[in-house]
């Protein structure tokens, strides 16, 4: 067996030019199996265009992607349903796969929107919008997950119940997850690898030594680099920007 | 039975309109009716040509669609301009050419109000042929194409993302339009087609709430339409082409009481 095998999506030096400025330049990356990579950073700094590049949209790039699984889950960080166009939630579940109605019941149950099912998409919040294009992006069983900010608009509880159930399927499915997000808490506790973007590679590396680098603290701020302590030893208290010690709310 | 004028343009539009109503859903969800009425007035183009080579006209029109749908998608790539102002530079300047050409051609004697607005009472067997056998055909690679289709209209880039090659369908797609305008423009002419197009399938839009529901309601409300349109054209000695779009608008008008009503009951 080569060493390929487990590697999913691979990005060498890859980049985007359009109308002679670069979204972003020189991102090499690769998606294992069962493992999940975060690309965080300001905005405007080319996460969702790396992204898109995994996922083969962008045709003029710079470098090299290789594929080597055609699966693939994506949930975009914005779709819009023109009026015109009268779609259900089980309609668009079977977007671009074939599946039973079983099928479509489980995966919608997984993110807790089965009783949408025959309601129309245009008249979801957006925090249920976003549940169901989880639901339809996990429900085809993907090799490979895109997720370009799945929670946004999500409700505080369902947000963690959300990020479990992802952990959840890449673990159960095996698959490899692309992740953007905002929420630097669930990246520093649930992601084997992060890349931190400002129109380049800042830095990269595991979460603990992501947090550690001085390139993270200067885009974040010193606030950031405290996250993963969080997690390592719950704190009762945080600390302001003059070092006072403030107690949490 | 296809002796009879009335039969033979009966039949012609019955074919015509179970065509129309599945692709004129797609033309209403991705915003090509502009598209659909530059298509057909660059058949005029197709028309002249197919008398000045002496060819087949369907053939000519179809090859001209096609032509022109080609230059849109390189012009799209090589300027800035806005897509409603190209179509519209395409629309007129074909349009322009076509009538330009009719002007030298002196010695075939041109009926022009035939050609904007069809005549649906001069189909003659073959022209049947042409729309069944034709309409079956487009029919078929649309239930091929179905899901792809589908998917890159509801957003390309997910449809790209999960391998649905929209670039390819989209050009699929257009050549399939091509195909139905250079079926159809005998019949209903020029400036008519992108009516029937778009008329039942914006009627359908009030009434239906899924996609296949949408494009079946469209379906029905084109055959209604040639219907009620062929008779009345019969009973008050109206032009035959006009009288169906009549018709689909009546019943478009139709279908907006009924939403009011149905949301006046839901409350």
């Amino acid at each position: 067996m080569s060493l390929n095998n487990n590697i999913l999506v691979k990005l060498e030096n890859t980049g985007v030019m359009i109308d002679n400025k670069w979204l972003v330049k020189g991102v090499s990356l690769e998606v294992k199996k069962g493992k999940i990579v975060t690309l965080i950073g300001p905005n405007g700094s080319g996460k969702s265009t790396t992204a898109k590049i995994a996922l083969g949209i962008y045709k003029n790039i710079e470098g090299k992607v290789e594929k080597f699984t055609d699966k693939i889950g994506y949930v975009p960080q914005k779709i819009s349903i023109d009026w015109t166009l009268p779609i259900r939630v089980s309609d668009f579940m079977l977007l671009t796969e074939v599946l039973t109605d079983d099928e479509i019941n489980n995966a919608l149950k997984l993110t807790g929107v089965e009783h949408l099912k025959n309601n129309d998409l245009r008249n979801l919040s957006g925090g249920e919008f976003q549940r169901v294009l989880i639901a339809r992006a996990i429900s085809k069983k993907p090799d490979l997950l895109v997720l370009d900010e799945p929670v946004q608009g999500v409700d505080f509880k369902g947000e963690l119940a959300l990020y479990e159930l992802i952990k959840g399927i890449s673990e159960k499915l095996g698959c490899g997850i692309l992740l953007i997000s905002h929420d630097l808490h669930v990246v520093m506790s649930a992601t084997d690898h992060v890349l931190c973007l400002n129109g380049h590679v800042c830095c990269s590396g595991t979460p603990q030594s992501v947090v550690k680098d001085s390139k993270y603290k200067e885009l974040f701020g010193d606030r950031a680099s405290t996250i993963l302590s969080v997690y390592e030893h719950d704190h009762d208290h945080t600390h302001s920007p003059d070092g006072t010690i403030e107690t949490k709310k | 039975m296809f002796d009879d004028f009335f039969i033979r343009a009966l039949v012609a539009g019955l074919g015509i309109a179970i065509v129309t109503g599945p692709l004129g859903c797609f033309v209403i969800w991705r915003r090509l009716s502009f598209f659909a009425g530059t298509l057909a007035h660059s058949s005029l183009l197709g028309v002249t040509l197919a008398f000045s080579f002496d060819i087949n006209i369907s053939f000519s029109v179809l090859l001209i669609s096609s032509a022109l749908a080609l230059i849109l998608l390189k012009l799209q790539k090589s300027t800035k301009l806005p897509n409603d102002a190209l179509l519209g530079l395409l629309a007129h300047s074909s349009l322009a050419i076509g009538l330009v050409i009719i002007g030298f051609l002196s010695y075939i004697r041109f009926d022009i109000m035939g050609l904007l607005f069809g005549d649906i009472l001069a189909v003659n067997k073959r022209d049947l042929l042409v729309i069944w056998i034709g309409g079956a055909i487009i029919l078929l690679i649309l239930k091929i194409i179905w899901k792809p289709l589908f998917a890159s209209t509801v957003n390309y880039e997910l449809a790209e993302a999960e391998g649905m090659k929209p670039e390819k369908i989209n050009a699929v797609f257009t050549i399939l339009m091509a195909a139905l305008i250079a079926i159809a423009i005998k019949m209903v002419g020029i400036l008519l087609i992108t009516g029937m197009l778009i008329i039942p399938a914006a009627m359908a839009r009030n009434l239906a709430n899924n996609p296949k529901q949408m494009i079946i309601i469209s379906i029905i409300g084109g055959l209604l339409s040639v219907t009620l349109g062929l008779y009345s054209s019969l009973q008050f000695n109206s032009a035959s082409g006009p009288s169906i779009i009549t018709a689909a608008l009546v019943l478009f008008v139709l279908s907006m009481f009924n939403i009011k009503k149905f949301r006046q009951l839901k409350k």
